[in-house]
């Protein structure tokens, strides 16, 4: 009985200064929160955003560290050296690009500055994970410590044959995976060669104003999208009109006039009554202006969102956003042009090349990738970089619809000299003008081609002032596709 | 093989750490085994010396100065004799506050020598000072019983000290903050923190009516306005959190924290609109490298030298922690987080949290109304700055330039983090007479009713 009592007592006791104490608590509990929010965020830093920190050009620690490292390699996939770095008996370092201007813009260049891969891999390069005894015999010898070597996804077979194909004009090829995002080639022209870049710096400058000749037209130069735009239109009015975009119906006659404002179809051709699939097949301007006057204007510049237009593309590299700026109070004129990808649209290759993965992968768009993986010197793998899907850009419906309308330019339209017995393409050309000059355009290839047993690939080629996208840009796409599928 | 040195040292002092940490944080469990806790506390003390022996080895083998040893030396003796005063003086004093007061000091030691040896060789003689001059403050605490009896006193001297810094204080970075007296800069504010806790533990402990609450919100509002005119933000900041969680605590009422937030939220929506500098460090805090070569400089700093540093650090010497500006006093943790690693700096924080959690558990512990309130002011000055210096740092929220307290350099946060300290212990001290009080009292009570049963 009294120790029941006594118990109570206790019981009691302990009540009240819980009570007494329930703010404090509470106070602690929201501090301690603070405090571990704190270190979450110290991680969450360290391994998502650290590596825009480490690697900007004003952190002079990584200079620092080329004193103790000699700078690692960077390969193709097969192993094929692409940058290395040579020292010599007095110890001077020099570094080396075996493949000189084919890969200038991807790989970059280190010693004037730093650009492409050499720059946003600058801290990867500078560690070195050799056998750690090897490291210990090397601090105490005096010898300096191999970088980490890095493993690009880039193909040297297709890296070459674009940059071969595209000979000495303007222009851009990238050719990416689009289920894995893997970028297999990037080329750009004018090049530059990165072996000699200290000597011909003042040189490159003084051209660099008129050519551009630093630029990496793949990622950062911005063009109108000419007729491959037309894919976005067709796609938005397939958005509005889910089941009856079969029934869309348009008669051609060479021409179309609107508010004072007259489109012509590519050589004033005359097309005749179109639907959707034959209006993309044969690129008819005419039918595309009068479908983008139909369109919602407001679920025109969302879609255009969706597609990553007006935003920064998910690349660890310099690239440039591309532009969409239709608005409700856009004159009727201008979004004539812009349905057939002229007007004030601007996009990069890459981002074209982007789409079309996103068609080919069903509408999920893998994350862009350059680097595969990372080795120490001796080969053993110190970091595999692994695809990641960005997400959904159209639902697979829609990507099926448009793959359909794709392969259907190659069977019956304009891009035909893509048809193979060794691979399936599709894809779609365009024909850009630029400036107020008449009669010159950039021309367009852009599309993708699959064959059993091999990754799909998809392909953006732009050729700058070359004329029409079926005569100059397919060629090219298909230079490319029996390099790969060969 | 200075270089062998210093990585694996770095690794070592990792795990050193790791496990005094952990150490922190597991003596709180069965804190009724009393050997457990002393044999946790021994060993906390071992760890402590060998990452001090290990930071000075890797110091002495890049230096090659015999005088490092030597220095290494005396910080050795001050941080035995630290300890030895609360092991015989103040027996019932926090062993494990001591340690971690002994702890972070060692941290500051050795990253300031790292950083400036000047430097680290005028805090060391600070600390010698601070260490004195606080031996005898736990006795006070402990003997004098009308501190709170003195609210307008603390009042007065807290307003009339911060207006003159307002008024005839130097400025530095765009904010008055010190006096200057020859080669001594004094930075009341730090003291004046100390007094504020007592002033509004006085009033709130005589009563906590309506009338009363109004004139220490008044009180401690012209406080704040102060500290705002000299732009000191960080410290209206500290000030203005440490009197709404009191206010809270002691008025017991939600409704209290949800006006004071909602007045805060106004107060910076204003400041942000009216001050400068306000808007500056928003603008370096939402997207520093976008303004790198002016208000973002600092931070971006700050984010190189974590970032760079990793998880495991570059160890002492490797990296460029110096490239930061006011690297010493307000960036100081960028500096451990680069040299010594992301692991270790998160230990630093956890270690800070320890402190914060003991300050409030002799708060919860204690009895008596105005020490529960003088130490849960005390905690949340402290643990409040630890935040906000922490998370400027690491760009977590908008740096207001506020020191780390026993790490960062400077004496006056070294002495005030120093007194507050001590006081804790002092509570702790008064806490250990209040269960003496209450174990007689209890067996009075048996023994009366034992008579009671007899008769």
């Amino acid at each position: 009985m009294k120790k029941g009592t006594a118990a109570e007592e206790n019981r009691r006791i302990k009540k009240l200064r819980r009570d007494k104490n329930k703010e404090f608590a509470g106070i602690a509990y929201g501090f301690i929160a603070l405090f571990l929010a704190m270190i979450g965020y110290l991680a969450w830093f360290q391994t998502a955003r650290s590596e825009a920190f480490i690697n900007n050009p004003y952190n002079s620690r990584l200079d620092h560290f080329a004193e103790r490292i000699v700078r690692g390699d960077i390969t193709a996939d097969d192993g094929t050296i692409l940058a290395s770095t040579k020292v010599a008996e007095d110890g001077t370092e020099t570094r080396v690009y075996p493949r000189g201007r084919t890969y200038a813009h991807v790989v970059g260049y280190s010693d004037n500055g730093k650009t492409g891969l050499e720059a946003s891999y600058n801290f990867e390069l500078l560690r070195s994970h050799t056998f750690l005894l090897e490291r210990v015999v090397s601090e105490i010898e005096g010898r300096k410590n191999e970088g980490d070597t890095l493993v690009t996804t880039l193909d040297d077979a297709l890296q070459q044959t674009a940059y071969e194909a595209l000979g000495s004009r303007k222009g851009a090829v990238v050719v990416l995976e689009p289920d894995t995002g893997k970028i297999r080639a990037m080329v750009s022209k004018p090049d530059f060669d990165p072996n000699t870049i200290v000597t011909d710096w003042d040189a490159i400058l003084a051209d660099d104003e008129e050519a551009s000749v630093l630029l990496n037209r793949a990622s950062q130069g911005l063009y109108p999208p000419g007729s491959t735009f037309k894919l976005v239109t067709a796609l938005e009015y397939i958005r509005e009109h889910p089941k009856k975009y079969k029934n869309y119906s348009y008669t051609c006659s060479g021409s179309i006039t609107n508010d004072h404002y007259t489109l012509h179809c590519f050589g004033n051709s005359v097309h005749g009554e179109v639907d959707l699939e034959k209006s993309l097949a044969k690129s008819c301007n005419s039918s595309f202006a009068n479908m983008g006057l139909s369109l919602n204007i407001k679920n025109f510049a969302d879609t255009c969102e969706d597609l990553l237009f007006n935003r920064d593309l998910p690349i660890d590299f310099a690239g440039s956003g591309s532009r969409f700026s239709l608005t409700g109070e856009s004159g009727e004129s201008e979004v004539m042009a812009t349905a057939i990808g002229q007007g004030k649209t601007l996009v990069s290759p890459l981002h074209m090349a982007l789409i079309v993965c996103a068609i080919q992968n069903d509408g999920v768009l893998m994350r862009p990738y350059l680097a595969q993986r990372l080795e120490n010197a001796d080969g053993g793998r110190v970091e595999q970089y692994e695809p990641s899907a960005y997400g959904r850009l159209m639902t697979e419906k829609e990507a099926k619809i448009l793959r359909r309308y794709m392969k259907n330019v190659v069977t019956d339209g304009t891009a035909s000299a893509l048809q193979s017995d060794s691979y399936v393409a599709a894809g779609k050309t365009g024909s850009a003008e630029f400036g107020n000059v008449k009669g010159r355009s950039h021309a367009w290839f852009v599309g993708y081609a699959n064959a059993k047993g091999k990754h799909p690939i998809a392909i953006a080629v732009i050729v700058e002032d070359a004329g029409s996208g079926s005569t100059v840009g397919v060629p090219i796409a298909k230079s490319v596709f029996d390099t790969y599928f060969k | 093989m200075v270089t062998i040195i210093t990585e694996v040292s770095k690794y070592l002092m990792m795990i050193l750490f790791a496990c005094y940490t952990y150490d922190c944080f597991s003596v709180l469990q069965k804190a009724d085994d009393k050997k457990r806790q002393k044999r946790i506390f021994r060993r906390q003390q071992m760890f402590l010396f060998l990452i001090h022996l290990d930071a000075y080895l890797v110091i002495f083998a890049v230096k090659e100065d015999i005088k490092v040893l030597a220095f290494f030396a005396v910080q050795v003796l001050l941080i035995c004799v630290i300890q030895l005063i609360y092991r015989f003086l103040y027996k019932k004093a926090s062993r494990l506050v001591t340690n971690n007061l002994c702890m972070l000091l060692v941290i500051s030691f050795i990253i300031l020598e790292r950083l400036n040896e000047a430097k680290a060789i005028r805090q060391f003689s600070l600390a010698v000072v601070a260490a004195v001059i606080t031996l005898v403050v736990p006795f006070l605490i402990h003997r004098i019983h009308f501190l709170h009896k003195l609210p307008y006193l603390y009042a007065a001297l807290g307003i009339g000290l911060l207006a003159v810094v307002a008024v005839a204080g130097k400025t530095d970075y765009g904010a008055k903050l010190a006096f200057q007296f020859g080669a001594v800069s004094l930075q009341p504010s730090e003291f004046i923190k100390i007094l504020f806790v007592f002033f509004v533990a006085s009033m709130f402990y005589h009563s906590t009516e309506l009338k009363q609450i109004v004139i220490t919100t008044a009180v401690a509002a012209a406080h704040v306005l102060v500290l705002v005119v000299s732009k000191d933000l960080g410290s209206a900041l500290i000030f203005f959190v440490t009197y709404l969680m009191m206010l809270y605590v002691a008025a017991k009422s939600p409704l209290w924290l949800g006006l004071g937030a909602g007045a805060g939220a106004a107060a910076s929506i204003v400041g942000y609109k009216l001050f400068g500098h306000v808007r500056e460090r928003v603008v370096a805090w939402k997207d520093p490298l976008s303004v790198i070569d002016d208000e973002g400089y600092q931070v971006c700093h700050s984010l190189f030298a974590i970032g760079t540093g990793g998880w495991f650090g570059l160890g002492l010497f490797q990296g460029m922690p110096n490239k930061i500006p006011v690297v010493d006093e307000d960036f100081i943790f960028a500096a451990i987080s680069e040299e010594m690693g992301i692991v270790f700096a998160i230990c630093l924080i956890l270690v800070c949290a320890s402190c914060y959690l003991m300050f409030l558990n002799i708060a919860m512990q204690i009895h008596n109304q105005f020490y529960k309130l003088t130490a849960l002011g005390l905690g949340t000055v402290y643990g409040f700055q630890v935040f906000l210096t922490i998370g400027g740092v690491i760009k977590f929220i908008p740096s207001t330039g506020v020191t780390l307290p026993l790490v960062s350099y400077g004496g006056s946060s070294l002495l005030s983090t120093f007194i507050i300290f001590a006081v804790i212990q002092g509570l702790y001290i008064i806490r250990e007479d209040e269960v003496f009080d209450e174990k007689r009292n209890s067996r009075r009570g048996k023994q009366a009713d034992q008579k009671v049963a007899k008769g």
